[in-house]
């Protein structure tokens, strides 16, 4: 078991012929990912990596029975590339691309939740379960297949607290990069669900950081809602406010969204804390598992 | 992006809002004309900074003639603001506003942002404008009204209603709230903007809604698409050094410290500081170099961190997801030697080729520290930084 992609995964990738896509599904297929096939408009029916290209997801959906895909395209076609996928039927969409206008996102989230599909990104490093299945960005070497959920709202920090969890020998079901624009697909609270269900997961390990109050919608979810133990790292104590013109962000923040205030929220929900990002493994080590 | 005050109300007039009759300056001598064009006898002269705070910092002032006018314009142009919003060194004035005063009868508040726990565009609205509304918000919050926006199907009538209700509005002053509404959220989503202020909307003894003041952010991810609104960056508003790390695509920002950091990816950077002020040290700045670190840019982020004389000394923390370590390296050897970087370096590299990465530093003959593990890294760049480690 693991969460959301395993060797059964169908992948695609929108974007596949361009620099971005070609590198990173050479990647996928060589840690043994399930790729079946590729969008690229106006490319359909060439081979690229020994895979069938097509011009629609639709076309790549009805000949290859794909259920995941990955987003590499740019910034500016990320909103149709998403709408794309979820009208095809495609079930998890990750996308990797950064930049993506936030208004795209407000629309594009709902229409993806509206077709019962689930997004991953965008801004983010994207899912693996180790052994199994590697779709985006990350190392897969670092990985190890074992029994610690990571969700991270960061791309590098969330590979520091993966390597920490391989170096402690504990291994990790699945890995989420969530990613760390403020209109993210999937949440916390929705990968916490996810991990809870998963009988391979032992344990969850959240690396969040400062800014919006995900982190504390997570805390009361967990407090209620999550057997399994939690340990969670924030990054940005040190970080200073950010610049701002006017008032209405802090208005709406409430007061949270600070390094201090989700690691109490956290702690209150009895979440195993720590406050060095070189002591996450060291923490998970600790702390008793079920 | 932020834009000035003038810029923003430009926006609002082009989307069918009302504002007072302005004219902006830039030089002494302009101040003549554009009182003449205003007419009147009593005008209001604004700073122009992107900052808010302004009243209180000596940024407005009122005045009834022509000679004292010309003064405060004086007072201000080519003048640094510093407000509670600034840093110590404040905003220069650049531009001045300069306006024709209104009779005030009732002062609003009217604010839309991206709510991300909602996931929509939210307007609020309270009948205490004018005042700093954090602490309204703080103390008082039943007093913000708040509506959010579907993005499918827009502001809605009934919306219009709840806060036009909420504020005590009626007859007139209700249609005009409405229709005030439906411009600042069409010109929200056009402009793709992630902030509008209103602080104050006025209700004038005329009876009629006025915006006595405007604020707009601009969501920077969405600018490719808005040429016209590039074109009213103002960098001379931003932090030099900021501006300078964007040219190569790095992200900057300076602290208070004297350790230098250069990391990639943001995450992992913000670690990165907590770490060093966990053992005692306190970093100097923010910076994230990347997933594409080579050589040019390393050299580039070297040269931003050490413009800060503060640095005493520099920790370089890699992970190397897809970028390899040993090109990091490489950019590492290049840039030091290219920059002749006189205080100590501590370099950690992790993932990617990273032993590789370290047998180059090690070979290169530089007075590089590596450093084994992240902890390990912070330890050593504080000690070197002069301060005992904790």
């Amino acid at each position: 078991m693991s969460v959301l992609v395993d060797k059964n995964t169908r992948l695609i990738c929108q974007g596949f012929t361009g620099k971005q896509g070609t590198f990173h599904s050479g990647q996928a297929i060589a840690y043994g990912t399930n790729m079946v096939g590729g969008v690229t408009p106006g490319k359909g029916g060439n081979t690229h990596l020994d895979l069938p290209v097509f011009n629609t997801v639709q076309q790549a959906v009805d000949e290859t029975r794909a259920n995941v895909t990955v987003i590499y395209v740019p910034a500016p076609f990320c909103k149709d590339a998403i709408l794309e996928a979820a009208d095809a039927g495609i079930e998890l969409i990750v996308c990797i691309t950064e930049g993506v206008p936030t208004l795209d996102m407000l629309q594009a989230r709902l229409v993806v939740k509206a077709n019962g599909a689930r997004l991953i990104g965008p801004n983010c490093p994207g899912i693996i379960t180790p052994g199994q299945c590697k779709i985006g960005i990350m190392p897969g070497e670092i990985h190890q297949a074992g029994k610690v959920g990571v969700v991270s709202r960061s791309g590098t920090l969330t590979y520091e607290a993966v390597k920490q969890t391989t170096d402690i020998g504990f291994g990790q079901s699945t890995c989420i990069g969530i990613g760390g624009d403020p209109i993210p697909g999937m949440n916390f609270i929705d990968c916490l669900e996810l991990f809870e269900k998963d009988e391979q997961t032992e344990a969850i390990l959240m690396v969040g950081e400062i800014g919006g109050s995900a982190e504390e919608e997570a805390a009361e979810f967990i407090q209620s809602e999550v057997s399994k133990p939690v340990v969670a790292y924030i990054a940005g104590v040190t970080a200073p406010k950010g610049k701002r013109m006017g008032h209405a962000g802090a208005i709406i923040a409430g007061g949270k969204g600070t390094a201090a205030e989700k690691f109490a929220a956290l702690e209150k929900a009895g979440v195993a804390t720590t406050h060095s990002p070189a002591e996450m493994g060291a923490t998970m080590k600790q702390i008793k598992l079920l | 992006m932020n834009l000035h005050e003038f810029q923003s109300k430009a926006l609002f007039k082009d989307y069918g809002l009302t504002v007072p009759d302005n004219q902006v300056v830039s030089q002494l001598d302009q101040v003549d004309s554009a009182l003449k064009k205003l007419g009147g006898d009593r005008w209001v002269i604004k700073a122009q900074v992107h900052a808010g705070g302004r009243g209180k910092a000596g940024g407005v002032k009122i005045v009834d003639n022509k000679k004292d006018a010309r003064e405060a314009v004086s007072n201000m142009l080519g003048q640094r603001l510093v407000t509670i919003q600034t840093d110590a060194q404040g905003q220069p004035i650049d531009q001045v506003l300069i306006e024709k005063p209104c009779d005030i009868k009732r002062e609003l508040y009217l604010g839309a942002v991206i709510d991300r726990a909602q996931q929509r565009i939210v307007f609020m609205a309270s009948t205490e404008g004018g005042v700093e509304i954090e602490k309204v918000a703080d103390k008082n919050p039943e007093k913000i009204l708040k509506v959010s926006i579907n993005p499918l199907t827009g502001i809605q009538p009934f919306q219009a209603r709840q806060l036009a209700f909420g504020l005590g509005l009626k007859d007139d002053q209700f249609k005009q709230l409405a229709y005030l509404l439906n411009c600042l959220a069409k010109l929200f989503i056009e402009k793709d903007l992630s902030l509008i202020e209103v602080n104050p909307l006025v209700v004038t003894k005329a009876g009629d809604l006025l915006c006595l003041d405007a604020k707009i952010n601009i969501d920077d991810n969405a600018l490719y698409r808005h040429k016209d609104l590039q074109a009213l960056r103002d960098i001379t508003q931003e932090d030099p050094r900021e501006v300078k790390a964007g040219e190569w695509d790095l992200s900057y920002v300076s602290l208070e410290g004297n350790i230098g950091c250069m990391v990639n990816g943001a995450g992992l950077a913000m670690a990165t500081m907590d770490l060093i002020k966990l053992h005692g040290g306190n970093p100097a700045n923010f910076l994230d170099v990347g997933g594409t670190a080579d050589k040019e840019r390393v050299a580039e982020a070297f040269k931003i961190i050490l413009s800060d004389k503060n640095v005493k000394a520099v920790l370089v923390n890699i992970f190397g997801g897809i970028v390899r370590c040993d090109m990091i390296a490489e950019g590492i050897v290049g840039a030091v030697a290219e920059v002749g970087i006189e205080v100590p370096v501590v370099v950690r590299l992790e993932g990617n080729h990273a032993d590789e990465g370290l047998a180059i530093l090690d070979k290169s003959g530089l007075k590089l520290t590596t450093a084994k593990g992240l902890d390990q890294a912070a330890k050593d760049v504080v000690t070197a930084a002069g301060l005992k480690s904790k």
